[in-house]
């Protein structure tokens, strides 16, 4: 299967999130996409795999297939899993690069600019720092 | 009894075995003219009105507290007990008529015995480190409880490391209360957690996770029989309950400013006079000296021994007006007005399937932290901010107690003065709106 551009992807959830006018909306799609999160096997599930700076924990595994950097995930935290299934979607199958070269603009447009302000209950970015390291870490490699 | 506990209003379903006297809402207290006070209770969040539970964080400011601080900065700003200039002769008396007005507030002998720090984190801190250089040494022990804020642990933590003292915890009931006879599994027997060598007792005085309102003048007296030192962490008291310092009897009692409608970053650390002077100073630098050489310094006397550099004088004065501006009222109304809210918001919220209090003391302030099976208390946050309620969520820097509760942390909601019945029902409505979204 060859993948949308990352930025196509990014466009595609910035499109779907403008159909929502209400919050309540926004949030009900949000916790439906976390049910659709591609979940990290649960012995994958480990201490060392917890991302630091979220309020809910969340669990991130990153493995490199056929050059492809394959992410695996899970919050106790279902906004929370919605998100990292935001990001999951985007940075999924891609190649070290391009996800070292990705922004995050998309998650400011779609209005859940809370989630990513850089303070200790908030953990996007440290999530999103997490998975380019993975992807520093496998281009490193590769 | 001496400690005036303001919150003595009609009991609950959590105080009907306490002596506490049904004593109806003062009438005179009007919430609107209250609220008309506080500028931000004009704000809007995510498009809705503010309502704002998270007092026990920080609280908001009256309209006075934020004119006097500003007030510092446009007329007499200039640095306090050095100059001869006019400017810092009045910002002098300006912030020394703060320290008078705590000092009565609180009921100390002394104006010199109320220490200005910028919160109860760095009261405590003073407090741990001077007392763990003045008492402690190997084998000695510090005795906290198991429901205190990190500021109240860690400081002891660090002073025992330093003098190879043992830290001991009173441990915490099922519902939240102190529970200072720990029963002895093997002979039944009750084991007192004072031993000879307990040298300093330092428990918080209203737990900011639960509401509980703790036996401390009881604790302070069972402790001072045995010549330990009290420390009380009073950050959660000072809004609201009426706090004596002499009645209580303890040695030391930390506040902050920021959660009694005063200025962030100015705070109080009290202590009795003989025991300040014995003290050794925590940190060194201007203002705490008397003579300096370069081989060696003698001290300022007090407060200043305690207060190197240049303090935050105009949060100083701004947590002076916050005194002031609570003590115009009348404070058993205030208390009742807060009461009335805890326990309608109690009884509201345990309408609700799946929903259990944690921290079901007799005796409580305004504080209401819940837990929702199946709902994890980030997600109820977020979707509580979307509604433009502001809580706190989390482990509220308690994280023992979170342990010891079996939680990864809870909701809480913790109220003010100037907060409603209607916003509780808000809330209320708002949580049952989130739970369904989440379930």
């Amino acid at each position: 299967m060859v993948s949308n551009p990352l930025t196509q992807t990014q466009q595609e959830i910035v499109d779907e999130f403008a159909l929502f006018s209400d919050w309540q909306d926004k949030y009900e799609h949000l916790i439906e996409l976390g049910k659709d999160l591609p979940l990290i096997a649960a012995e994958h599930k480990t201490e060392a795999n917890i991302v630091r700076g979220c309020q809910a924990r969340v669990w991130l595994n990153a493995e490199l297939k056929n050059d492809l950097v394959h992410f695996t995930a899970d919050s106790d935290a279902m906004i929370t899993k919605g998100i990292v299934a935001l990001l999951v979607r985007v940075f999924n199958d891609r190649t070290p690069q391009e996800i070292l070269g990705a922004s995050t603009e998309f998650v400011d447009t779609i209005g859940l600019r809370a989630h990513l302000s850089p303070n200790r209950a908030n953990g996007l970015s440290a999530m999103v720092d997490q998975m380019k390291r993975y992807a520093l870490a496998y281009s490193a490699k590769s | 009894m001496a400690l005036r506990i303001r919150c003595v209003v009609a009991p609950s379903r959590f105080n009907e075995f306490t002596l506490m006297k049904p004593a109806a809402v003062n009438p005179t207290f009007d919430v609107e003219e209250i609220r008309a006070q506080f500028p931000i209770l004009k704000e809007l969040v995510h498009g809705k009105p503010l309502v704002y539970f998270d007092n026990a964080a920080t609280s908001q400011k009256p309209r006075r507290v934020i004119k006097a601080e500003s007030a510092y900065y446009a007329t007499i700003n200039a640095n306090v007990h050095r100059g001869v200039h006019t400017l810092s002769t009045k910002a002098t008396e300006a912030q020394e008529a703060a320290r008078e007005t705590i000092r009565k507030h609180i009921n100390a002998r002394h104006a010199h015995e109320v220490i200005f720090t910028s919160g109860t984190t760095a009261s405590l801190n003073l407090a741990a480190f001077s007392l763990g250089q003045l008492l402690l040494n190997k084998g000695d022990e510090v005795l906290i409880s198991g429901m205190e804020h990190h500021a109240n642990i860690v400081p002891w933590q660090l002073a025992c490391e330093r003098h190879g003292a043992v830290l001991k915890v009173i441990p915490v009931t099922d519902a939240g209360e102190l529970e200072p006879q720990r029963r002895n599994d093997a002979t039944g027997s009750a084991t007192d957690l004072f031993t000879e060598r307990t040298k300093v007792l330092a428990v918080s005085h209203v737990s900011n996770t639960l509401g509980t309102i703790n036996p401390v003048k009881k604790l302070i007296a069972e402790a001072r029989k045995r010549g330990i030192i009290t420390v009380v962490d009073g950050a959660q008291a000072i809004p609201h309950l009426d706090v004596d310092v002499q009645d209580l009897g303890c040695d030391l009692y930390a506040f902050s400013g920021h959660k009694a409608y005063g200025p962030t970053g100015t705070g109080v650390l009290y202590g009795r006079e003989d025991l300040l002077e014995r003290m050794p100073p925590w940190q060194g630098g201007g203002e705490m000296i008397d003579t300096v050489t370069l081989e060696k310094s003698t001290w300022a006397k007090l407060p200043f021994k305690f207060e190197a550099g240049t303090p935050h004088i105009a949060g100083i004065i701004g947590l002076g007006e916050a005194i002031r501006w609570m003590e115009d009222y009348d404070k058993a109304a205030m208390a009742a007005h807060e009461h009335m809210l805890l326990e309608h918001a109690t009884k509201e919220l345990l309408a609700m399937d799946g929903l259990r209090i944690i921290g079901t003391a007799k005796e409580k302030v305004g504080v209401i932290s819940f837990v929702i099976d199946g709902v994890h208390h980030y997600d109820l946050g977020t979707l509580l901010d979307q509604q433009g309620i502001a809580v706190r969520t989390g482990h509220h820097c308690t994280q023992p107690l979170m342990e010891r509760f079996g939680v990864s942390g809870t909701t809480r909601a913790s109220f003010a003065c100037f907060n409603t019945v209607d916003e509780v029902d808000l809330m209320v409505t708002a949580t049952r709106k989130a739970v369904k979204m989440l379930r």
